[in-house]
C-alpha cells in the first residue's frame, strides 16, 4: 500500500471521526471539570442535535450547513433546559445519582428521536458525492468543512476561556471552586454557560457523524465510549487535551483495521481508556484525576 | 474613630454544633491584629464567620458601622472585605495575572493601575505574571493570595495563616508586606500558628481557645505575660 492510499483510506477518515469524537468530547470534559461528574446522555445529545438539523432541513427545506447552527443552538437550549429539569436539584447528593439521571436522559432523549423521526436510518441529502483530487489527496468537500468547521469551533472555543472574562470564571471554577465562589463567580451562570457550550458542541458532532455517513438513534450512544476515551486519554478537564485525545482515538480506530479484524474497531477506544487509566490517569495533558 | 470590623459574642459553627462560643473581637483603622491559640482553636472558623461562611447562631458582626451578620460572601466582598482561606488559595491553573483578574472579577472591568498597585506591593510577582500560580513556591503562592485579595480595594483583609509552611525569610517578606497593606489604609486580621513572631509584629493580639477569647491586648503585653507565655507560646 503507498502513503497516499494509507492517508486516503486510513488518516482522513481517522481524522473526520477524530474531529467529531473531539467536539464531543470537549463537552465531556468541561461538564466533568466544572460540575464533576460524568454525563453520560452526551451522546443522545448528539442524536438529538442531529436529528434537529434533519427536521430543519426536511421541514423549511434548509441547506444542512444553515440548519447546523440552528440545530446548535436549539440543542445548547435543550441541554440548558435538561439541566435545570433533571441534574440541578441533585447538586447537593453525590454525583454517582447525577450520573445515573444522566444514563436515564440518555434513554429518554434517544426514545424521543425515535417516536419523532423514527428508527430507520437517515441521511441529510441523498445522492454521491466524488472525493476530489487535491494533488493526489482524496477529500470531499463535507470532509473539508467538517474539518474546518470543528478547527474554527475549538479555536473559538480556546479563545473565549482564554481572554473572556466568562471562559476564565469557567477556568476558575474548574481549578478552585471554593475559591471563585469567594471572588463572586456566579456558580449558576458558569453552570448555565457550560451546557450551552456542551450541548452546542454535542450537536455539531452530531451533524457531522450524520453528514459523514448517515443518521440513526444509536449514532451518538454508540460514539459516547470513544468520546469518554478521549476527554480521559487528553486530561479530564482539559479542552486541548480533549482535541488530542478525539484525533488519537479517531486514528487509532481507523488504523487498527491494518491489524486486526475490523469487527475490533470499536473495542480499540475501550482498549486506549484501560491503558491510560492504567499508565497515566491523570491523561496526556496532567487533567483531573478521576 | 469608629472600629472598621466589630465581631460581638458569635456563637456558631457548620452543621448544628457550635465551633464559637461567644467570640468578640475588634479591628481599629489601620491596626494589624492576630489571633493565636491552639490547633483547632475555632480560629480559623472565627475568621470565615465574618466572611459569612459559618451559620451565626447569636452574635453580631459590624463592618464600618454596618451589620453584616448572615450576608453572603460576594455582598461582604464588594462591602470591602477580602480573605485569603489558609489553603487552596490561588487558582493553581491559571497565570499570576489571571488570578488577579479573578480577584477583581465584581469590577466588571479593572483599570491598570490596579495591577500596578499590587507589582508594586509584590515585585516578585511582575516577572512571573505570565507562569502558573501552581508552579511558584510557596512563598509566591501567598503572594498571589494576597495580590488577589487585595484587587478590589478592600479595607479589611482577612488572612489564615499567610506564612504557614514557609521559611524564616519569607515570613518576614510577608510580615513586611502586610506593614506595607497596611500603610495604604487597609486594615488587617489575620490567624497565626508562629505565635511569638507574629504578637511581635501585630498592633493588637487575641488568644483564642476552644472556641472562646482568653486573653487580648497589645502584642508586646501579651508576649510579657507569663502565664500566656506558659500556655499558649510554649513557655
Ligand atoms: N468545614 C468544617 N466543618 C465542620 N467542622 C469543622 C470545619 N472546619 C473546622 N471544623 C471544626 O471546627 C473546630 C475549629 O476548627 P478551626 O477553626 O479550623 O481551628 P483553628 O483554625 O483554630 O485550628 C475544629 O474542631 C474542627 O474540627
Ligand atoms: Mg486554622
Amino acid at each position: 500500500m503507498s502513503g497516499l492510499e494509507l492517508i486516503n483510506f486510513y488518516v482522513i477518515p481517522g481524522l473526520i471521526s477524530g474531529s467529531i469524537y473531539a467536539l464531543g468530547a470537549i463537552g465531556i470534559t468541561l461538564i466533568f471539570g466544572i460540575l464533576r461528574y460524568a454525563h453520560f446522555a452526551h451522546g443522545d445529545m448528539a442524536t438529538l442535535g442531529a436529528y434537529v438539523a434533519l427536521g430543519l432541513v426536511g421541514s423549511l427545506a434548509l441547506s444542512p450547513w444553515v440548519a447546523l447552527p440552528i440545530a446548535m443552538a436549539i440543542t445548547a437550549l435543550v441541554a440548558v433546559v435538561l439541566d435545570r429539569v433533571f441534574y440541578r436539584h441533585l447538586e447537593t447528593r453525590p454525583k454517582i445519582l447525577t450520573v445515573m439521571a444522566s444514563l436515564g436522559v440518555a434513554l429518554m432523549l434517544r426514545s424521543v428521536v425515535q417516536v419523532v423521526w423514527g428508527v430507520d436510518p437517515q441521511v441529510y441529502s441523498t445522492g454521491i458525492v466524488r472525493a476530489e483530487s487535491y494533488g493526489g489527496l482524496m477529500l470531499r468537500s463535507r470532509e473539508l468543512i467538517t474539518f474546518a468547521t470543528a478547527t474554527g469551533l475549538v479555536l473559538f472555543l480556546m479563545a473565549f476561556l482564554r481572554y473572556t472574562r466568562w471562559g476564565k470564571a469557567m477556568r476558575a471554577m474548574s481549578d478552585n471552586p471554593e475559591l471563585a465562589r469567594l471572588c463572586g463567580v456566579n456558580n449558576e451562570a458558569v453552570t448555565r454557560l457550560t451546557w450551552v457550550i456542551a450541548g452546542a458542541l454535542a450537536a455539531a458532532a452530531g451533524f457531522f457523524l450524520g453528514i459523514n455517513t448517515e443518521l440513526n438513534t444509536m449514532m451518538g450512544w454508540s460514539a459516547l465510549l470513544a468520546m469518554f476515551a478521549a476527554a480521559i486519554l487528553g486530561g479530564v478537564g482539559r479542552v486541548e487535551g480533549a482535541v488530542v485525545g478525539g484525533l488519537v482515538i479517531g486514528l487509532v480506530e481507523e488504523l487498527s483495521v491494518l491489524v486486526l479484524p475490523s469487527q475490533y474497531k470499536m473495542a480499540t477506544a475501550f482498549v486506549i481508556l484501560i491503558l491510560i487509566l492504567l499508565v497515566r490517569p491523570q491523561g496526556i495533558f496532567k487533567g483531573k484525576v478521576l | 474613630m469608629n472600629p472598621v470590623l466589630v465581631m460581638h459574642q458569635v456563637r456558631g459553627g457548620y452543621g448544628d454544633a457550635d465551633i464559637l462560643h461567644g467570640v468578640s473581637l475588634t479591628v481599629n483603622p489601620k491596626e494589624i491584629v492576630v489571633i493565636v491559640g491552639p490547633n483547632g482553636a475555632g480560629k480559623s472558623t472565627a475568621m470565615k464567620a465574618v466572611f459569612g461562611l459559618v451559620k451565626i447562631r447569636d452574635g453580631a458582626i459590624l463592618f464600618e458601622g454596618e451589620e453584616i451578620t448572615g450576608w453572603k460572601p460576594d455582598a461582604i466582598v464588594r462591602r470591602g472585605i477580602s480573605y485569603v482561606p489558609q489553603v487552596k488559595n490561588v487558582f493553581a491553573e491559571m497565570t499570576v495575572h489571571e488570578n488577579l483578574e479573578m480577584g477583581a472579577f465584581l469590577a466588571k472591568s479593572v483599570k491598570a493601575e490596579a495591577f500596578e498597585r499590587i507589582y508594586t506591593l509584590f515585585p516578585d510577582l511582575k516577572a512571573k505574571r505570565n507562569a502558573l500560580a501552581g508552579s511558584l513556591s510557596g512563598g509566591q503562592r501567598q503572594m498571589v493570595a494576597m495580590g488577589r485579595a487585595l484587587m478590589l480595594n478592600p479595607r479589611l483583609l482577612l488572612l489564615d495563616e499567610p506564612t504557614a509552611g514557609l521559611s524564616p525569610k519569607y515570613m518576614e517578606q510577608i510580615f513586611q508586606i502586610c506593614r506595607d497593606v497596611r500603610d495604604t489604609g487597609v486594615a488587617i486580621l489575620l490567624v497565626e500558628q508562629h505565635a511569638k513572631q507574629a504578637l511581635a509584629f501585630c498592633d493588637r493580639g487575641y488568644v483564642l481557645a476552644t472556641g472562646s477569647n482568653r486573653h487580648e491586648g497589645a502584642g508586646q503585653e501579651l508576649l510579657n505575660d507569663p502565664e500566656i507565655a506558659q500556655m499558649f507560646l510554649g513557655g
